[in-house]
């Protein structure tokens, strides 16, 4: 039997790998020492145990161990690496580069950064959310001390052009960053190629614990620093103060050795069962996918079905554990700013889903999921007048609506 | 968000779905809301010019769950109603009804709207001034 709810929201979190959390159990038990302990067997035991986490995420992004800075997730990382430069760079200049479909982490610290002074530029993206090169070279000053650029969109999976984004901040002499939340662990991500300096990524992302995060900060090729923002003991060569969370970076060390040896197999197997779910829904009339299908993460699709409610289309597919464009599912009333920004209009945001595929998603669970949208789709077109206009021809552009 | 049990009858199973012919004389049609808004209703009456009652109601309904549920109960109240009777229909009782939380009134709103566009259509068609409709 299916159980159900279906868990399709992995851009969201992931579930923890048993793999990983056989690996974390001694951490969170016996070997509880603090890392920082220099004189006794139980801190150098939680020292050893970061150290050999440090090279499982080093080996798997292809840095050196001593590059890698802890911190308590994607979010702390954003705002280190982001506030952290225009700290350390603030003589060099205060101009930061950044584009509009970026994670609130990055968006609201650079919102932050703008309130202290600093400038910053939010590039547009195109239809198929990629930014413009050329609008990015034409946003380049002398001032530029950092271009930001996220590796994959979390909404819609667009994978930047990452390494031509690098060469262009890096012939301007700007540090160039990537929110890579949703690319680690999922699509080689290789620092030294792709021309990173600094890269935010998190653990619960990749199968690992929740609470943990990673900040890559390049070490040589330029030595880069970033100012902490947390003030204490020092800790991570004194970018990030505070006791390492031991057994969440032996998770995500763990995540990442498992990462590694999977990826392959499990993109494969991912991006098959993304496309036939994709192949399926699209044969619904009026269903677009947003975003990029070219450059894409494997394990994501963005569908928008067209003269459906987004609310009622959540309602419609309770089996699903799913995430929509609409913003009945979040705080705010504005529909995703990311679809908006892709040129979508409120309707079309509000009417998508957003499928996120893991490691653990079987085919049964596919079908069933192709089955059950396609019923909600087709049951509340039955019941949409705008349904019937379209059906009936009229261009509902052109009705004067009554606002309320 | 958690929906009433009221709610989700009437997410599940609709009452009345359906088109009424609006070129019919005796047939008023009521279409509020706005596509950007997230709700757009289409209420049909059918009336008994006799009697002046309701003996026929259908909706369509592009919204969340308590905008489907608020039309789908609205047409199930209306039919057998005279139309002074379907007047008097007033929002609050949509929400008593559904059990609808404060931020979804707005839908019972919207039916209450619905109803009084409808009955408004029909008056026009029939030679009577329309009703001043307010919206809110």
């Amino acid at each position: 039997m299916l159980k159900l709810p279906i868990y399709l929201d992995n851009n969201a979190t992931t579930p923890l790998d048993p793999r990983v959390l056989e690996a974390m159990m001694p951490y969170l038990t016996d070997v509880f020492g603090n890392a920082a302990s220099r004189n006794h067997p139980f801190g150098w035991a939680a020292e050893e145990a970061v150290d050999y986490a440090r090279e499982q995420i080093a080996k798997l992004i292809n840095c050196d161990a001593k590059e890698i800075i802890f911190t308590s997730g994607a979010t702390e990382s954003d705002n280190l690496g982001i506030k952290g430069v225009f700290e350390m760079y603030s003589q060099k200049g205060n101009h930061i580069i950044t584009a509009t479909t970026e994670h609130k982490a990055v968006l609201d610290t650079c919102k932050h950064i703008e309130k202290l002074g600093g400038k910053v530029t939010y590039l547009p993206v195109n239809e198929q959310g990629l930014i413009s090169l050329e609008e990015l070279e034409a946003a380049m000053t002398p001032q530029t001390i950092l271009v930001t650029i996220m590796y994959g969109n979390n909404e819609t999976g667009t994978i930047q052009p990452i390494r031509e984004i690098a060469k262009i901040a890096h012939a301007h002499g700007a540090l160039f960053m990537t929110d890579a939340t949703q690319a680690v662990g999922k699509i080689p991500v290789d620092v030294i190629a792709d021309g990173i300096d600094i890269m935010a990524f998190s653990g619960h992302k990749i199968y690992g614990p929740k609470g943990v995060g990673a900040l890559y900060v390049r070490r040589k090729n330029p030595r880069v620093k970033v100012t902490a923002q947390m003030d204490g003991g020092g800790h991570e060569r004194g970018m990030r103060s505070g006791t390492l969370n031991v057994p969440g970076i032996v998770g995500l060390g763990k995540a990442c050795e498992v990462a590694m040896q999977d990826m392959e197999a499990d993109t494969a197997r991912l991006s098959a069962m993304r496309d036939r779910l994709e192949r399926e829904l699209l044969t619904l009339e009026e269903s677009y996918v947003n975003g990029s299908r070219e450059h894409r993460l494997p394990h994501v699709t963005n569908i928008s079905f067209k003269y459906v409610e987004g609310e009622g289309l959540m309602m419609g597919v309770k089996d699903l554990a799913v995430s929509s464009g609409s913003a009945c599912t979040s705080a705010s009333l504005e529909p995703s700013y990311v679809l908006k920004a892709l040129g979508l209009s409120d309707d079309l945001a509000h009417s998508s889903l957003r499928f996120g595929l893991s490691r653990f998603t079987t085919d049964e669970q596919i079908d069933y999921a192709i089955n059950h949208v396609k019923e909600a789709v087709t049951k509340l077109r039955e019941m949409s007048p705008l349904w019937e206009m379209f059906k009936e021809g009229v261009d509902l552009s052109k009705i004067e609506w009554a606002e309320h | 968000m958690a929906y009433s049990d009221k709610v989700i009858d009437h997410y599940s199973n609709p009452r009345n779905v359906g088109t009424l012919d609006k070129s019919k004389k005796n047939v008023g049609t009521g279409l509020v809301g706005a596509p950007e808004c997230g709700d757009v209703m289409r209420l049909q009456i059918e009336v008994d010019e006799a009697t002046n009652t309701i003996t026929d109601a259908k909706f369509k309904t592009f919204g969340c769950g308590s905008a489907i549920a608020s039309s789908s109960l609205a047409t199930e109240w209306l039919k057998g109603k005279t139309v002074d009777e379907a007047l008097a229909i007033d929002n609050m009782e949509i929400v008593e009804e559904l059990a609808l939380p404060p931020v979804k009134i707005h839908c019972s709103v919207l039916a209450e709207d619905a109803i009084k566009s409808a009955i408004s259509d029909y008056r026009v068609k029939n030679g009577l001034p329309a009703l001043e409709l307010t919206h809110h």
